[in-house]
């Protein structure tokens, strides 16, 4: 094989590289132009006013706190039975375990307006109505794939000898968990409930069918897109948002880096 | 030499130990059980209620659900305004596909056999960022790009390529005043959203491809392109069915995108979102929700029969 690659190739993979990467950079300049009605290019001029604009409008709070409880409560709930599900799955091998698989994978393998109308039917159906729960409810389902992923990556690499050590040692299956398999385990659950975090804050379309009346700051934003208002605002929080999809992301990366299982194949 | 063999149960942990060492079964239900649960009611659960809803109707004139079993929701799908949407949303997630799938290559291609240490790293996090950060900004970004005052117009304007977006934009079938409004842009941000989640499954199967392979093929006289379709190609099918997986399931399902860039013409995910929030017809939105999980099932079977789950 030939080790060195054509211009062509480079080209097209630098080009597809720039692709990606180019538009995202573009908000960040946005949110600095004072040209408050059209998407105008280049900026007429630069200000950093939007910023404390968007400090001082009420309406951006109470949808920040929402996305930020939802994500968190996910994020516990998909680590929690995240974790479980990878634990049993790792080793074992059961009646059945493919079909399990399936199911853990499906929730984010479908398209997300499946997710969304099926949990709205089934509220619909059980007369419960929306609220912070309703949010959480299908948030936490598809998070738990991203932890199990993740999880299980790491679980499937520790060697079995060191939780049979830790028998033979005299540990008890408690002791075991809390000083040998959590240690090791630790960053890929940290990774994992990063990106689950990640995923929820950011989620608008499963979000829009459990909401009903009540806004988390994507579906805050989604209707600034359809009806603009103030379009810098708009701007300021959309690199809120895109940070705190961002840290989380990077962190996970580094916590999983060099391992076979970094973080973030298996969106 | 006088400690005991076995050592006697400190408490009740040592004892569930003894136990669960005894009957692993036991162990294994007990973490499956939660996670089961979970996704065996609330998902699963809403998944029946789905079809249910589905086999439901709606009185025409009250507008309120009838609770009776009927087929005549499945039946309005078949209407040609429906079956319009329907096949135009299949066409789009076809060439979204085909589009994603040769971008994605040379990407792809150059990362897993070229890029080396901090390069292949780059190319990691280079990918890996766009996929998973935020949707909505991602794709509010492109409102800017695409809009007539725009980089993209304002880039034709100084180079003078502005006939070439005029060229697509005249186009029949992709009318619209500026990209932004075109069905071509619904393509384009369909491209650029989901293009990562296609890069990856097409860089682990071209990372798996042999070296020796490609070294048998040039001895036994195979040129580049030769080694390139009849070696390469093959071998990185099922990635790019894996990828396609992906691309073509999100196309199917999305409606935040065809609302925000493009000519608001009707696809599956904007129908479904549109029938159950303003038209109140919950049954119908359902029928159609019904529609991606049956084509995602067919083309999930086809994929197992081209071999793609080994590469996801």
């Amino acid at each position: 094989m030939r080790s060195e690659a054509s211009w062509g190739l480079k080209l097209a993979a630098l080009g597809g590289l720039l692709f990606l990467h180019l538009p995202i950079l573009l908000i960040f300049l946005y949110a600095f132009t004072t040209e408050e009605r059209s998407y105008a290019f280049p900026p007429p001029g630069y200000t950093t006013e939007w910023f404390a604009v968007a400090w001082n409008r009420q309406d951006i709070w109470p949808p920040l706190w929402l996305s930020l409880r939802v994500a968190a409560i996910a994020t516990v709930m998909a680590m929690i039975l995240g974790t479980l599900a990878a634990a049993a799955m790792a080793r074992a091998s059961f009646f059945g375990r493919d079909q399990v698989s399936l199911l853990i994978l499906l929730p984010i393998a479908l398209p997300g307006v499946i997710t969304g109308m099926s949990l709205r039917s089934a509220f619909g159906i059980m007369d419960i109505p929306f609220s912070t729960w309703t949010i959480v409810l299908g948030h936490a389902t598809f998070c738990i794939v991203i932890v199990y992923n993740n999880a299980i990556a790491r679980m499937r690499r520790l060697s079995g000898g060191i939780m049979e050590a830790s028998a033979d040692l005299g540990a008890n299956s408690f002791q075991t968990f809390r000083h040998v398999l959590l240690p090791n385990l630790g960053s890929a659950l940290l990774a994992g409930g990063m990106l689950a975090f990640a995923l929820s804050f950011d989620e608008v379309i499963v979000t829009t069918f459990t909401a009903g009346q009540q806004s988390t700051l994507p579906i805050w934003m989604l209707n600034e897109l359809v009806r603009p208002r103030q379009r810098p605002v708009t701007n300021v929080v959309a690199i809120v948002v895109f940070a705190a999809t961002f840290v989380p992301i990077l962190i996970a990366y580094y916590l999983t880096r060099g391992g076979s299982e970094t973080a973030g194949m298996g969106k | 030499m006088t400690a005991p063999a076995i050592l006697p149960a400190r408490g009740l942990a040592d004892r569930l130990t003894g136990t669960f060492w005894r009957r692993p079964g036991l162990l294994l239900v007990l973490l499956i059980t939660p996670p089961l649960l979970w996704l065996g009611v609330v998902y699963l659960g809403s998944l029946a209620a789905l079809l249910l809803q589905s086999f439901y109707s709606i009185d025409e004139f009250s507008g309120v659900v009838k609770e009776e079993f009927t087929l005549k929701t499945y039946a309005e799908l078949f209407r040609a305004q429906n079956l319009d949407i329907i096949i135009r949303t299949i066409v789009m997630a076809m060439a979204v596909t085909l589009a994603c799938a040769v971008l994605a290559f040379p990407i792809a291609y150059y990362a897993a056999r070229h890029a080396k240490g901090a390069w292949k790293a780059a190319f990691y996090l280079g990918v890996m960022l766009p996929l998973w950060s935020s949707y909505l900004v991602k794709v509010y970004a492109w409102k800017l790009i695409l809009a007539k005052e725009g980089i993209l117009g304002w880039a034709a304007e100084g180079t003078g390529t502005g006939f070439i977006i005029d060229g697509i934009l005249s186009i029949p079938g992709l009318e619209g005043s500026s990209l932004s409004t075109s069905p071509f842009g619904t393509f384009l941000v369909f491209v650029y959203i989901w293009l990562p989640y296609m890069i990856l499954p097409m860089q682990a199967a071209l990372e798996r491809v042999p070296n020796s392979m490609l070294e048998a093929s040039a001895d036994l006289g195979a040129t580049r392109g030769q080694t390139f379709r009849t070696v390469i190609l093959p071998l990185a099918l099922p990635g790019v069915i894996a990828g396609s997986i992906f691309t073509f399931s999100l196309t199917l399902g999305d409606y935040i995108i065809p609302q925000i860039v493009g000519d608001s013409s009707r696809f599956i995910g904007l129908t479904v979102y549109q029938l159950q929030g303003t038209a109140g017809n919950t049954p119908l939105a359902a029928a159609f929700a019904v529609v991606p999980i049956l084509i995602m099932l067919v083309y999930l079977s086809l994929a197992k029969r081209a071999g793609a789950f080994n590469a996801l």
